[in-house]
């Protein structure tokens, strides 16, 4: 398709602005203003409702193809929450309003919203406070490594390690870093756990914190997770919860209650909001009782007579990590789902997750190798080793899937798995979904034996073929110009 | 309960495949003593039951206000059109766009996305957006640190105090020294920036306009800091960007902004759009997911996220950042945004608050207590002073109906009686004489 | 896999051609063959000093970014340039077009820690 940019077509007009009611005045002196004006498009609302349109036909999504995409809990998410984000009364909100004197009382709606949401993720999870300022679950993990640095600095005490096994998020190891520690990375031992001799040799008083995804990135819950914990604090180190796969494990277990000290929860995927092809998502923060204090602020609080308001007012705080309150939008869509679900249907939907990862993995396995072959939770990590001695790599087999009208699952992770194919069928695709999905990839690796070259040409069907990302990175063009 | 969609037949179908008896067989490997201490939640609610509590929260919520506040997030107009097409849910309910032959929609509204950015600020290369203004200008930050090697960075006090104070947070473990400079009758003071930029500096960051609405041509602090082989970073309202100089035209390195006001509601503060575009040759440093356009087998135009060695999932512990999910819908908002405006549409808008704001500084300077800042020109936004705390009239004008501004006392020591007024395209002549009125008013009682 | 008679190789696939003081350094045939298509190479800037056996420059293709250490301790005083814009040379000629840098050895005994070319065949044959 041509870009929007290609369409122009001078004083075209997308937009119409009011006529001014105010007089003209003269602009600021010369050296302030821009020589020339941005190079946007002119072009009629037309052009660009039919543009982007088009555009979002080209992609795959979860309200048109079933989307297994490993790790990122591609679940359909209720209509109405997208609604319900969309009201006035909620979107029209200035983030400043309650920072004015006797604000607070003019966002009542929006504080009991974030408070209630609040509450409801310290029971889900067990932690005793939450903030639910981090954008993103990265971010969140960046503002838990943060609360876990400001704890021991509290405490006096000088750390510099944070321990992460192999199988970890990259964003793991990267929001460490950033934070300001040194990664140490402990390998998979041969059953798909954290090797426990070398954890146990690497662990001692100057690791600050142990991260962990819980269950973990091949779908596997470690059975040993007390211990671990048990360990780390035994040296003093906080353990840090990856809650990416919490939706594994609703009304299962709860972080707090194994003793997990800081959590983070990616409420686009435990909770509804999708995904927005890339964001915005959310992750707020739930920590331990002896790490509220830390938290970033303001801090939400209910006062005796049922109202809410913001403390600023917390000297042991990190200070601030979002600009105000998170991303209220998502929060609300979260609070909404968890109000709608229930106590009994948020247990169902990590029941249902399960199962059909399990459904999934029993009936591939013998048609593809599973590395780490036991029950699994919300999903399963298969190998394309097999086909890959055939010449049909994990690649190849996402291409044909596109072509068959499924969203490929995830690929080439987790890196200590080679040929990675990393399904997560989500709590809500059916079993006739799930049929259909499983049949073509028996199909694809009956056809690896026979036929490769069948796979290897894949994609045939979408606006384009396979693209040159070697290409793409060695010219970089990343913006158009005319 | 209808949100799983397995039958007891599907179930026991599933269970019988896998060779278990139950559900719960499959949750051995969680030991009994890990099991929920509690698990108090409600039970579920129907669709209508949720929604009619939640409009009754909605409600809890005045938005009939008129609103002069902005501070950094502003109440422009939403073309019906943006919302339209973001509620396509093609877009809305995919994934980062991994793989590139099924996501060529979502690819492609991002390369849009980046060249729009980079037309707007004058400079070569963006990404598919950050979190929001205050992360992206960290992110900034961060970069020059790595592209210099040095810990130093001067940070103008007419940074919004949020961006600042998110700055210390972040980099509270790093060993990085900030120094922040004044502003002095609205405009960056030369003299403070100079005497602390030397070849230990790794970064100037200033706003344009600045907190206090105040518009300036920085291309002179630019020039020094290059000389010093400093990296130089404006935060930058967008909307501006149809009138003022852009960051590149003064020289800057990278530029970042909230990207709030090009068609993304206020909604109480998120989700929000952190922008970011840079020189070609900060590109290696660069947080966060990049677009590219390549081609396909048959040699047709097509585009792939490129670049990711930068990236977490590659980089790990040595990734360029931590993001992962970005705000890719609210980056679609502003192209499509910006995309309706047009060049011609974006200039005339920011006529338009220029010419607002200028109407509402002659309006408001009439009144007895009231003192408009006059000593540099400003956007959409200015500062005046009051004889009374601008705390007290504030909470007044809600009365009055209004939300009269952001009182500067609340950030700035000694600015008690000061506050920042933000007049868009949205307030009309009437509303800005009754604002006067009733400012007036409340100056007398 | 090509592995020239007249150089000298490390066991993480770096290659090295000693004239004087000079050494001229590089990847071998095998390692760009299993980085697949290079896009970009990072080199560091003329005048630093380098260690060996320490990292001292990264290869990046599509899905990976790896790092390349020094086969001898010295001062780079020359770096290839021609990589910036065509890193696709470290793929197409490992071992000449695609070289990475220039060094002035500090000193000749890092010479004995490196593997004869016989050595290395043996050895790379060993990993497969």
């Amino acid at each position: 398709m041509r870009l929007i940019f290609e369409k122009n077509a001078e004083s075209r007009r997308g937009f119409k602005i009011q006529v001014s009611d105010v007089p003209q005045t003269t602009l600021p002196n010369a050296r302030y203003l821009r020589k020339e004006l941005p190079g946007l498009p002119d072009v009629s609302e037309l052009d660009v409702v039919r543009h982007y349109t088009n555009l979002s036909r080209l992609n795959f999504s979860v309200d048109t193809n079933f989307y297994p995409l490993g790790s990122c809990t591609m679940k359909y998410n209720p209509k109405f929450t997208e609604t319900l984000a969309g009201l006035e009364g909620f979107t029209a909100v200035h983030p400043l309003l309650p920072q004015l004197s006797g604000g607070g009382v003019l966002t009542q709606g929006s504080l009991e919203v974030l408070y209630n949401t609040k509450k409801l993720l310290c029971e889900i999870t067990g932690m005793a406070g939450f903030t639910m300022q981090p954008l993103a679950g990265a971010h969140g993990e960046l503002t838990g490594v943060m609360l876990i640095a400001a704890y021991h600095k509290h405490n006096g005490s000088r750390r510099k390690y944070v321990i992460v096994p192999d199988s970890s998020h990259g964003t793991n190891p990267a929001s460490a870093a950033i934070a300001g520690y040194q990664v140490i990375v402990i390998p998979t031992d041969k059953d798909g756990y954290m090797n426990m001799t070398e954890y146990k040799k690497n662990l001692n008083e100057e690791v600050a914190a142990v991260m962990l995804t819980c269950p973990d990135t091949l779908g596997i819950f470690n059975p040993r997770i007390k211990e671990i914990t048990d360990l780390a604090h035994g040296v003093g180190a906080l353990m840090y919860y990856d809650g990416a796969n919490l939706n594994a494990v609703l009304g299962k277990c709860r972080p707090g209650d194994i003793g997990f000290d800081v959590i983070h929860i990616n409420l686009h995927k435990t909770f509804a909001t999708p995904h927005g092809g890339g964001g915005p998502g959310a992750g707020p923060v739930g920590v331990c009782d002896k790490l509220i204090d830390f938290l970033p602020i303001p801090r939400i609080l209910k006062r005796s007579d049922g109202t809410f308001t913001l403390d600023y007012h917390r000297h042991k705080s990190i200070g601030y990590i979002a600009p105000f309150y998170g991303n209220f939008g998502v929060i609300l869509k979260a609070y909404a789902y968890i109000l709608f679900l229930g106590k009994r249907g948020l247990i169902e939907a990590s029941e249902s997750a399960v199962l059909s990862a399990n459904y999934c993995r029993a009936r591939l396995k013998g048609h593809y190798d599973i590395p780490f072959d036991r029950i699994c939770m919300h999903e399963c990590v298969l190998s394309a080793s097999r086909q890959a001695r055939r010449g049909v790599h994990a690649i190849d087999i996402a291409k044909y899937l596109i072509d068959k009208g499924y969203h490929p699952p995830t690929i080439y992770f987790p890196m200590i798995v080679k040929e990675a194919i990393m399904i997560e069928p989500t709590e809500t695709e059916s079993k006739e979904t799930l049929d259909g999905f499983i049949d073509t990839m028996i199909d694809i690796a009956k056809l690896a034996e026979t036929d490769p070259d069948a796979i290897t040409r894949a994609p045939l069907t979408r606006s384009v073929k396979r693209l040159d990302e070697t290409k793409a990175a060695r010219e970089p063009n990343l913006r158009w110009r005319g | 309960m209808n949100y799983v969609p397995h039958t007891d037949k599907d179930t026991s179908e599933m269970l019988k495949a896998i060779g278990v008896g139950s559900v719960e067989d499959l949750f051995r490997d969680i030991p009994g003593a890990l099991r929920p201490k509690s698990f108090d939640i409600p039970e579920g609610k129907s669709e209508f039951e949720v929604c009619r509590y939640i409009k009754k929260l909605a409600a809890k919520n005045a938005t009939d206000l008129i609103s002069f506040l902005g501070a950094g997030f502003y109440d422009h107009y939403i073309p019906a059109a943006v919302d339209a097409l973001v509620s396509r849910s093609e877009f809305y309910t995919a994934y980062t766009p991994y793989q590139p032959e099924s996501s060529q929609g979502w690819l492609q509204a991002i390369y849009e996305y980046q060249t729009a950015v980079c037309e707007l600020l004058g400079l070569d290369v963006s990404n598919a957006s950050l979190y929001d203004g205050g992360t992206a200008l960290y992110e900034a930050a961060m970069m020059a640190v790595r592209l210099t090697g040095r810990k130093k960075i001067i940070v103008d006090q007419g940074v919004n105090l949020i961006y600042r104070t998110m700055l210390y947070t972040y980099t509270s473990n790093l060993s990085i020294e900030f120094i922040e400079t004044p502003v002095v009758s609205g405009q960056s003071s030369r003299e403070e920036v100079f005497k602390h930029l030397d070849d230990s500096v790794a970064a100037v960051i200033l706003q344009n306009p600045n907190f206090f609405g105040a518009i300036d041509d920085y291309t002179d602090i630019v020039k020094k800091t290059h000389e010093r082989g400093a990296i130089a970073i404006q935060s930058v309202y967008p909307i501006s960007m149809g009138m003022l100089k852009t960051p590149g035209e003064m020289g800057f390195d990278i530029a970042t902004g909230e990207g709030q006001s090009l068609g993304i509601p206020l909604s109480f503060g998120g989700p929000y759009l952190g922008f970011i575009a840079a020189k070609k040759e900060c590109l290696r440093q660069m947080p966060g997911r990049i677009v590219g356009a390549t081609v396909d087998k048959d040699a047709r135009r097509g585009f792939v996220l490129t670049l990711q060695t930068r990236e977490q999932h590659i980089r790990r512990e040595k990734a360029t950042s931590n993001i992962c999910s970005n705000e890719a819908l609210c980056a679609l908002r502003a192209v499509i945004y910006l995309t309706l405006m047009g060049k011609t549409g974006l200039k005339e808008l920011a006529s338009l608050n220029y010419d607002k704001a200028e109407f509402a500084k002659s309006v408001l300077e009439k009144i007895p207590g009231v003192t408009v800042k006059r000593s540099s020109p400003t956007f959409n936004e200015f500062t005046i002073a009051l004889t009374k705390n601008a705390d007290d009239i504030v909470y007044k004008m809600v009365d009055k109906g209004f939300a009269a501004g952001f009182p500067l006392g609340r950030f700035y020591k000694g600015m008690d009686n000061y506050l920042l007024l933000a007049v868009t395209e949205k307030r009309t002549r009437e509303e800005i004489l009754k604002f006067g009125d009733s400012l007036e008013a409340a100056l007398c009682d | 896999m090509r592995v020239p008679d007249e150089l000298l190789y490390t066991k993480e696939h770096e290659w090295v051609s000693v004239k004087g003081d000079i050494a001229t350094i590089g990847i071998t045939d095998y390692a760009q063959g299993s980085l697949g298509d290079i896009t970009f190479v990072d080199l560091p800037k003329v005048g630093s000093v380098i260690e060996q056996f320490k990292r001292y420059a990264t290869v990046e293709s599509v899905k990976a970014a790896s790092d390349v250490f020094a086969p001898v301790s010295g001062k780079i005083i020359k770096i290839n340039e021609e990589l910036t814009a065509h890193p696709e040379l470290v793929n197409r000629s490992p071992y000449d077009e695609g070289y990475f840098a220039k060094v002035e050895m500090a000193g000749r005994k890092d010479i004995s820690n490196l593997m004869p070319s016989a050595e290395y065949k043996k050895y790379v044959e060993g990993l497969a």
